[in-house]
């Protein structure tokens, strides 16, 4: 999962990216509103952790020109606010979920994974395909009810693929999701991660669609 | 305690009896020269009824002096033989007076009203000569009565209106009570308010002698709640401040614990001590605000300029690549001030220089002998947002720095505190803030 981060303290934001990184999700943070709004622009996340007091305004316009957009990416807003009215106002202007400072990591995590799968329209947390099902809250995989050990990352590489099966996805989508623009991207990266995968999930799982991409085979 | 009524009284009472005071006085005046006039047209006209009893009487002078008294009126309720009659003889003879007038002469010969002294009273006499019949009538009252009758004519005025005065006075108290209620409501409405309540005391309903006190009071009111608001706001703020770098601890807490590589476990750790040292910070500055807000100023004390600086600039931990000059002018400076609240403007001035560059120089000089002035090298201040960056938690658009947004904001409010004063501007020879506090406001 992909998430961008609009927070104005560096080491919030850093302890942040780090700690959901421990989660498989990837982060881009950004630490302005005019930042955020570039970004969104540019890209698709699966979700949007929004602090509300930013330097050049408030979370809550970020938002209100995300949702006159018509884009429908799950909103998280952290708040040090007691007040309840900031909170409906948050919730009231689009926003999905809110956390108040200070917040758990875990918690943080579960509540963006919640968040995605709700996006995504599923109803259940776990990623299931013929006989492969996965569990982002655990980073686990199961093939045919038995776990099989993967990397962090060659995680974020399948949930990717299961999340939508039988849709291409690009290696430059790929490598966003891995790394965000933060991280420097070794290159074949992907191909190793895929090599991998296809090590321990068997030869067919994953196909190389030419040219465009890779898919998980047809459903089972 | 002033009363209003109490001194509406007053001055209603005083009023009051100066005007009853002004009748009495003329009532007194205006009819004592009318009783002159009535009882000296008397005098006349007993005068010269006597004198045709002498001439229709023929008789002989000396012996119809007894009979004499009784032709003559008498006046009622004790100012009986008021008047006095007597009949002179051209050779100086009395021939006839009537009873109870003096032996004495009331006259000489002149003709006509006169004042004259007989027996130490005061006489008014009406004479007529007559040189046929060789007789001079004078008839004659005691000015002494006279004022008698004006003294009871204005003591029987007096007496009723000093018997009303005390229900006059009655009358006034109550009518002032009635008139005061409004005034009364207006005090109990607002005293009967819960601390909490600023809303506006309507106008409407009181007299218009006291709109601008209600308007006053609304005015006040507004102003405490706009104050509250104020603080409100502070609040909400230093709990976002203070909040958001507990969330980063935590997290980072978090990180550390969960991460099984080493280089995120110690990034993760020195976030922690960078944040533990912003927040100690903050937190010194927030105490420092509250303390500024709560107006306890120190004593004040000679204390020179120059040495305070080099202390703050020993003090404040600054990159290798940034360079301080502290003017040595500086030090001839020694004001009387409270030098705690001046080192708070002067650190805080200091510390937002140094916070803004990466290498450079800072200078501290003086202008006027009373102008501190600091130039840095920094990027200086976007011109819209120079009044802004006052302002309590005012970060500015594009810094994402360590600040708090409270340096300038407690330069500021201390700077006051001193009556002194504190001007920013940039630098007009290069960029960065040029920032001046000018003790000659003080």
């Amino acid at each position: 999962m992909r998430i961008l981060l609009v927070e104005d303290d560096p080491v919030l934001a850093d302890g942040i990216r780090a700690g959901l990184a421990l989660a498989g999700l990837t982060v881009d943070a950004v630490t302005n509103c005019a930042d955020a709004q570039a970004a969104l622009a540019g890209a698709r996340f699966d979700a949007l952790v929004l602090d509300l007091m930013l330097p050049d305004g408030s979370g809550l316009d970020v938002l209100a020109a995300l949702r006159a957009r018509r884009d429908a990416t799950p909103v998280l807003l952290l708040t040090a606010l007691d007040e309840t009215t900031d909170r409906v106002r948050g919730l009231d202007g689009g926003a999905d979920d809110y956390l108040g400072k200070p917040f758990d990591l875990d918690e943080l995590a579960a509540r963006l994974r919640a968040l995605a799968r709700r996006g995504g329209g599923r109803a259940s947390p776990l990623l299931t395909h013929g006989g492969l099902t996965l569990d982002p809250a655990t980073l686990s995989v199961s093939l045919a009810g038995h776990a099989v050990p993967v990397s962090r990352r060659e995680f974020a590489v399948l949930a990717m693929l299961m999340e939508r099966p039988g849709v291409i996805r690009s290696r430059g989508e790929l490598e966003e999701r891995l790394y965000g623009w933060q991280e420097e991207i070794e290159s074949n990266t992907v191909e190793v991660y895929v090599h991998n995968l296809r090590a321990k999930l068997g030869r067919d799982a994953i196909e190389t669609v030419r040219g465009l991409g890779y898919r998980l085979r047809g459903a089972a | 305690m002033s009363s209003l009524r109490r001194r509406l009284f007053l001055i209603l009472m005083a009023a009051t009896g100066l005007i009853w005071l002004c009748a009495v006085a003329w009532i007194s005046i205006g009819s004592r020269s009318e009783l002159e006039h009535v009882l000296d047209t008397r005098l006349q006209e007993a005068a010269r009824m006597v004198h045709s009893l002498v001439m229709a009487g023929e008789h002989a002078p000396g012996g119809a002096a007894p009979a004499l008294a009784d032709t003559l009126p008498s006046t009622p309720l004790g100012y009986e033989r008021q008047l006095s009659c007597q009949i002179w003889s051209f050779d100086g003879r009395l021939l006839a007076r009537s009873s109870g007038a003096p032996d004495a002469a009331l006259a000489d010969e002149s003709e006509g009203f006169s004042d004259h002294e007989v027996d130490g009273e005061t006489w008014r006499v009406y004479t007529i000569v007559d040189p046929e019949k060789d007789v001079r009538v004078v008839v004659g009252d005691r000015i002494g009565l006279r004022d008698r009758l004006v003294r009871d004519l204005v003591a029987g005025l007096a007496a009723p209106a000093l018997l009303a005065m005390p229900l006059l006075g009655l009358l006034i108290w109550w009518s002032l009570g009635r008139g005061l209620q409004p005034l009364n409501r207006a005090a109990k409405e607002i005293a009967a308010r819960e601390g909490e309540d600023m809303r506006p005391v309507p106008p409407d309903g009181t007299p218009s002698e006291i709109q601008p006190l209600i308007g006053a009071l609304n005015g006040l009111f507004a102003k405490v709640e706009a104050a509250r608001a104020h603080e409100r706001d502070v609040t909400a703020f230093a709990a976002h401040e203070l909040r958001t770098p507990l969330a980063g601890l935590k997290t980072q807490a978090q990180v550390a614990l969960a991460t099984p590589d080493a280089a995120t476990r110690e990034n993760a750790l020195r976030q922690i001590i960078v944040s533990v040292d912003r927040t100690a910070r903050l937190v010194r500055q927030l105490l420092a605000l509250a303390r500024l807000d709560a107006g306890a100023a120190g004593a004040a004390r000679e204390t020179s300029i120059g040495a305070l600086l080099r202390e703050i600039v020993a003090a404040v931990p600054r990159p290798p690549g940034i360079r301080v000059t502290v003017d040595p002018a500086l030090d001839a400076i020694v004001r009387p001030l409270d030098s705690d609240t001046l080192a708070l403007v002067l650190r805080n001035l200091h510390e937002n220089a140094v916070q803004h560059m990466v290498a450079g120089s800072i200078r501290w000089s003086v202008e006027d002998g009373a102008r501190l002035v600091i130039e840095d090298e920094g990027p200086g201040i976007p011109g819209d947002e120079l009044d802004l960056v006052r302002q309590r938690f005012y970060r500015g658009r594009t810094m994402a720095g360590p600040g708090s947004g409270l340096g300038l904001a407690i330069a500021e409010t201390a700077a006051a505190r001193l009556g002194a004063r504190l001007d920013l501007a940039n630098r007009a020879d290069r960029t960065g803030l040029r920032a001046v506090v000018d003790l000659r406001h003080r």
